[in-house]
This record gives structure tokens, sequence and C-alpha cells, in this order.
């Protein structure tokens, strides 16, 4: 019972931890939360369901396409509602605002447009389960852990190696001396949206198939975002590991306490990092600046 | 036809006495929350339940709601504004706060679960809306001008200076808190009784965006922007009934519209008043909205 708990809270903390890479990857750079994140997430979703259901893609060619899909959706939405008040050098709370309406604007309009109704992907992954010491684990659980960090090991490898990856490193600490040393920001920014987008697009797509396509699927990147905070915001290894242990210990809530007080557990867990632990574990706190 | 207006305006009342509390903490204070939904609920479910099941008389389990909701905001507010979180922490904060209450009224036995509680009695009728908004409206107004108002707009443009100022951060938005969350809490009594059908789901993060939209969408720092801005948001989609799945579209285009090209809101600081009417037409300098500041 312990075992199969471990796993299944495993299993959510990998997809938790993808989520709450993409939010911490924004927030180092722009230092504001990105509730816009939930929809692109959501539009993901769609996307990697009229894939796999409408167009009748095969699964790699539908996971690409989503990836590019959100990522996509994910720049236009950097470059729409956030680019302007950028450059106005605006405060956070205006960006928050700007992406909660960006938020409430998509998801509406999913409503509108597709519907409320819940979307089932088609099976690939068979519902066969392995046996590993006595305790079962679904395949797409499976392949979405693995997949999940191998995502997160590639851009860990990106943004600690390649030359782009130091210049996001250096605008997350400074964004001015990063400019002034001959980075364009505007393009770097973009990119790293585009980032965040492809791993909103992984995400969205093994969510949808672990608990279907519906608008306000979003919801869940709450958590993400508790995720995020566990770690340190803006600390891309806190969210990882912040992912993991809100995922475990989620399911050890709901298995030995009782699962309706999961998501109360998940929110006062919040509050109180809020309060006591600010930084998180990995994260630095920044006061704010007038 | 008369009838369908009074209701119609009694909501889009109901809506203004939330958003006017909304308005004393994130426009005036300049602290953003996103758990006021839950002061509503609160105050909508404790309302409720006193004329439900204890008969109490209505215009007490009103004010028994807004204290309700009053006494829940210290409990949120003590630790996190103590602590002096950041705003955006502080935001992230109160939505956390606001999903738990929303749980917590899903699994109580009093608010009888997700189920909701039907079958209360409609007391809130158009006059009574009136009066009651008028007199939060008023109440506000004094706020706003008294010396708690000018420490709170001392905070929101500059907290550090007002800090150096002798200005208690702590207390200031704690009272301004208190305040919102009371006028949240009547708001909410006041709702549930015109609704006469309350359950959680009513009161989501989305109904706290909505508040704050009102609020930023009138102006931050001034009174009479978000009570119009919340009046035409309650108004709309009665008039495009039709269209009504593309409301909500509507509201997010419209904040990021806002967001994007007028920051300071409709109204920005400034009131209503027959000065800001002849100031529209007359041609002004457009950084002069930014720098003026103040509730004048």
């Amino acid at each position: 019972m312990f075992f199969q708990t471990l796993i299944t809270g495993l299993a959510v903390g990998g997809i938790y931890a993808l989520m709450a890479v993409g939010y911490s990857l924004v927030f180092s750079i722009l230092n504001f939360s990105n509730f816009a994140y939930a929809s692109i997430i959501m539009l993901g979703s769609y996307i990697g369901y009229y894939c796999l259901a409408k167009f009748g893609l095969s699964f790699p060619v539908a996971l690409v396409v989503t990836m590019l899909g959100a990522g996509f959706l994910c720049f236009l939405n950097e470059r729409i509602a956030y680019s302007s008040l950028r450059k106005r050098k605006a405060p956070s709370l205006y960006f928050m605002i700007s992406a909660m309406g960006t938020s409430i604007f998509l998801e509406n309009m999913v409503y509108a447009t597709i519907g409320s109704s819940f979307m089932a992907y088609p099976e690939i992954f068979k519902q066969k389960a392995l046996h590993i010491f006595n305790s079962a684990i679904g395949v797409l659980d499976l392949f979405a852990i693995i997949f999940s960090f191998v995502a997160i090991f590639v851009l860990h490898y990106f943004i600690s190696a390649s030359r782009t990856g130091i210049a996001i490193r250096a605008a997350s600490y400074d964004s001015l001396i990063c400019q002034i040393n001959g980075v364009n920001l505007n393009i770097l920014i973009g990119l790293v949206f585009v980032l965040a987008g492809i791993l909103a697009g992984i995400s969205g797509i093994f969510l949808g198939m672990k608990y279907m396509a519906y608008p306000t699927m979003g919801w869940i990147t709450n958590k993400a975002y508790i995720a995020a905070v566990i770690g340190g915001l803006g600390s891309l290894p806190g969210a990882v590991v912040g992912g993991i242990i809100l995922g475990v210990l989620e399911s050890f809530v709901s298995v030995y306490i009782s699962s309706i007080i999961r998501d109360v557990f998940s929110f006062s867990l919040l509050i109180l990092l809020l309060l006591f632990l600010p930084a998180g574990l990995f994260g630095r706190y920044l006061e704010e600046k007038v | 036809m008369w009838y369908y207006i009074q209701g119609v305006m009694a909501l889009a009342l109901i809506n203004v006495i939330s958003v006017v509390g909304l308005s004393i903490f994130t426009g005036f204070t300049g602290l953003f929350s996103l758990g006021h939904a839950a002061f509503i609920g609160l105050g909508a479910y404790t309302a409720a339940i006193c004329t439900y099941f204890y008969k109490i008389n209505f215009f007490v389990a009103i004010i028994l709601g807004g204290l309700m909701s009053g006494l829940v905001s210290l409990i949120i507010g003590f630790p996190t504004l103590r602590a002096k979180l950041r705003s955006d922490y502080f935001a992230i904060a109160t939505l956390g706060f606001g999903e738990a209450v929303r749980v917590i009224l899903e699994n109580l036995n009093i608010t009888q679960g997700a189920r909701g509680l039907p079958g209360i009695k409609a007391y809130s009728t158009f006059p009574v809306v009136l009066v009651i908004a008028i007199i939060i409206i008023f109440i506000a107004r004094n706020f706003v001008f008294s010396k708690y108002g000018r420490m709170a707009i001392a905070i929101r443009e500059d907290f550090t200076a007002a800090e150096m100022m002798g200005i208690n951060l702590f207390r200031v938005r704690l009272r301004s808190l208190f305040f919102s969350a009371v006028c949240a809490g009547i708001g909410g009594g006041l709702f549930a009784h015109y609704i006469c059908f309350i359950q959680p789901n009513m009161f989501t993060s989305i109904q706290s965006t909505l508040l704050t939209a009102a609020v930023v969408a009138g102006g931050m720092g001034s009174l009479t922007g978000p009570v119009l801005a919340a009046l035409i948001f309650a108004a709309i989609p009665e008039i495009l009934r039709v269209a009504n799945m593309w409301r909500l579209v509507a509201y997010g285009f419209v904040l990021v519209a806002i967001m994007v090209f007028r920051p300071q809101g409709i109204f920005g600081y400034k009131e209503l008043s027959i000065n800001t009417i002849k100031g529209f037409f007359k041609k002004k300098d457009p950084a002069s909205d930014l720098t003026k500041g103040g509730a004048s």
C-alpha cells in the first residue's frame, strides 16, 4: 500500500513538476505569476485531442504538433498581453491582471466555441498495468513520468549548457545588465515563453489522456503553482522537487487521511509556505521594489 | 417590465456593494486579492443559514454575514499582512485561501455541501438593496477621505515612504481588508436572499477575478469608477442575453485591453463628477493622469 501510494504520487508529481517548471521559467525572467499558463495547458490539451481524435495523427506526431502549437500560443500571449507592459516597466501586478484577463478570455472562448463537454482521448496506451514490487502502475503513468523527466532534463541541459541558456539565466538575475552585454531581451523573452509553452503542451496532452480535456482543466495548474512555491519561485530544480513533493504528499494525504482534505491541505500548505518560507527550498526572495 | 428592470438593478447593486469594498482594498490600499469570492460566499452562507435554520431577522442576518466575513478576513489577513508578503505573493495566498474556503463549504454539514442551500426567502428587494448600497458607498467615501483613507493612499503610492512617515503598514492594510471583507459579506448576504439558492460553486476564483476586473476597469483609486464599471458589467450581459456565452470572453478581452492601452482604468484616479465629464472633452496632457495620484 505504501509503495503503491508512492508510485501514484510520483505519477501525479511528474506532471505537476512539468507545469511548475513552465511557471517558474516565466517567473524567473519577468517576476510575475503567469496565470494564463493554465489556459495554455488547457488549449494544449485540446490541440492534442483534435490531432489524435479528429485528424487521426499518430501519437508522436500529435505530441510534436501540440508542443509547437502550445509554444506558439504562449509566445502570442506574451506578445499581445505582456510585451507592451514590459516596455512600460509596469509593476508586476499589472502583468498579473493581464494574465488573468487572458486566462478568462481563453477559457471562455473555449466554452463559447467548442463547448463545455468533456473530450475523451482515444485510447493510445492500453489500460494495462505493470506490476512492480506488488504494486500496479499504469503504462500511461509510467510513460508520463519518463517523458516528463526527459523533457525537464533536456530543458535543464539547454539552460545550463547552451549560449542562449546562459543568456536566460543571466536575464533572470539582472535583465538590464544582460541587455547591456548584448542580449536581445525581446527575443529572449519570446523564446522563454515558447519553451514554457512547449512544456505546457506536453503536460496538456498527458493531462488530457489521464483526465480528458475540458475548459476548466486549467484549475489543476493551481497545484503546479503550489509546487513552484514549494521549490522556490523562479528556481527550475526547485520546481521539479516541489512538484514531486506535492504529488507524493497529496497522494499520501488522500490515502491515509482523507481525499476530501487533500485540496484544503495543498492550499493551506501554500499559505504556510508563503508565510514562513517565501523563498521556497531553492529560490531567492526578492523584496518588492517601489 | 419594470419588475424585470428592478431585478437586474438589484443584482447590479449587490455586485456594486462587493466591488466598493474591494475598491477600498485594491484601488486605495494597493493590494490585490484573488479570494474575495470566498468572503462573499461566507457572508452568503452565514446570512442564509441564520434566516433559514434559525429564523433570525433578515437585517441582523446580513450584518452577521458581514461580520463573519470580516472575522475570517482577520484570520487570513493577520499572518499574511504581518509577514509583509510581496503583493503578488499575497494575491496567491488569497487565491489559495479562497479555494480552501470553497472546499470547506462543500464539505460542511450545515451548508449541505455541494448540493447547495435551496429555499432561502427572497428578502433582497430593490429598495432594500438600493438603501444598503447607498449606505455602503457613503461609508466608503467617508473612509477614503478620512485619515485612514489618506494613509491607505500613501501606502498604495509608495509603501516604503509611507512607512518612513510613521504609518503602520500592517494596521492600515488589515483595516482595509476588514472593511472590504465586511462589504463582500454584506453583498453575499443580499445575494443569497436575492437568488434564493446558493451553492459553493458560485464563489469560485473566477468570481474573485471578476470583482477585481471591475475595480481595475473602473480605475484604481476611484470609487465611482468601479461602481460604474460594476453596474455596466452587470447590465451588459442582461442587455445581450443572446450573447451570454461571449460575456466572459468580452470580460477577459476588456481586462487585457485596459492593461495594455489604459492601465489606470477608465476613470484613473478621478471620481465621476461634472468636472471630470468636462475634462473628458478638453484637451489634456495624457501623462497627467498617471502622475497625479490621490483621490481628487
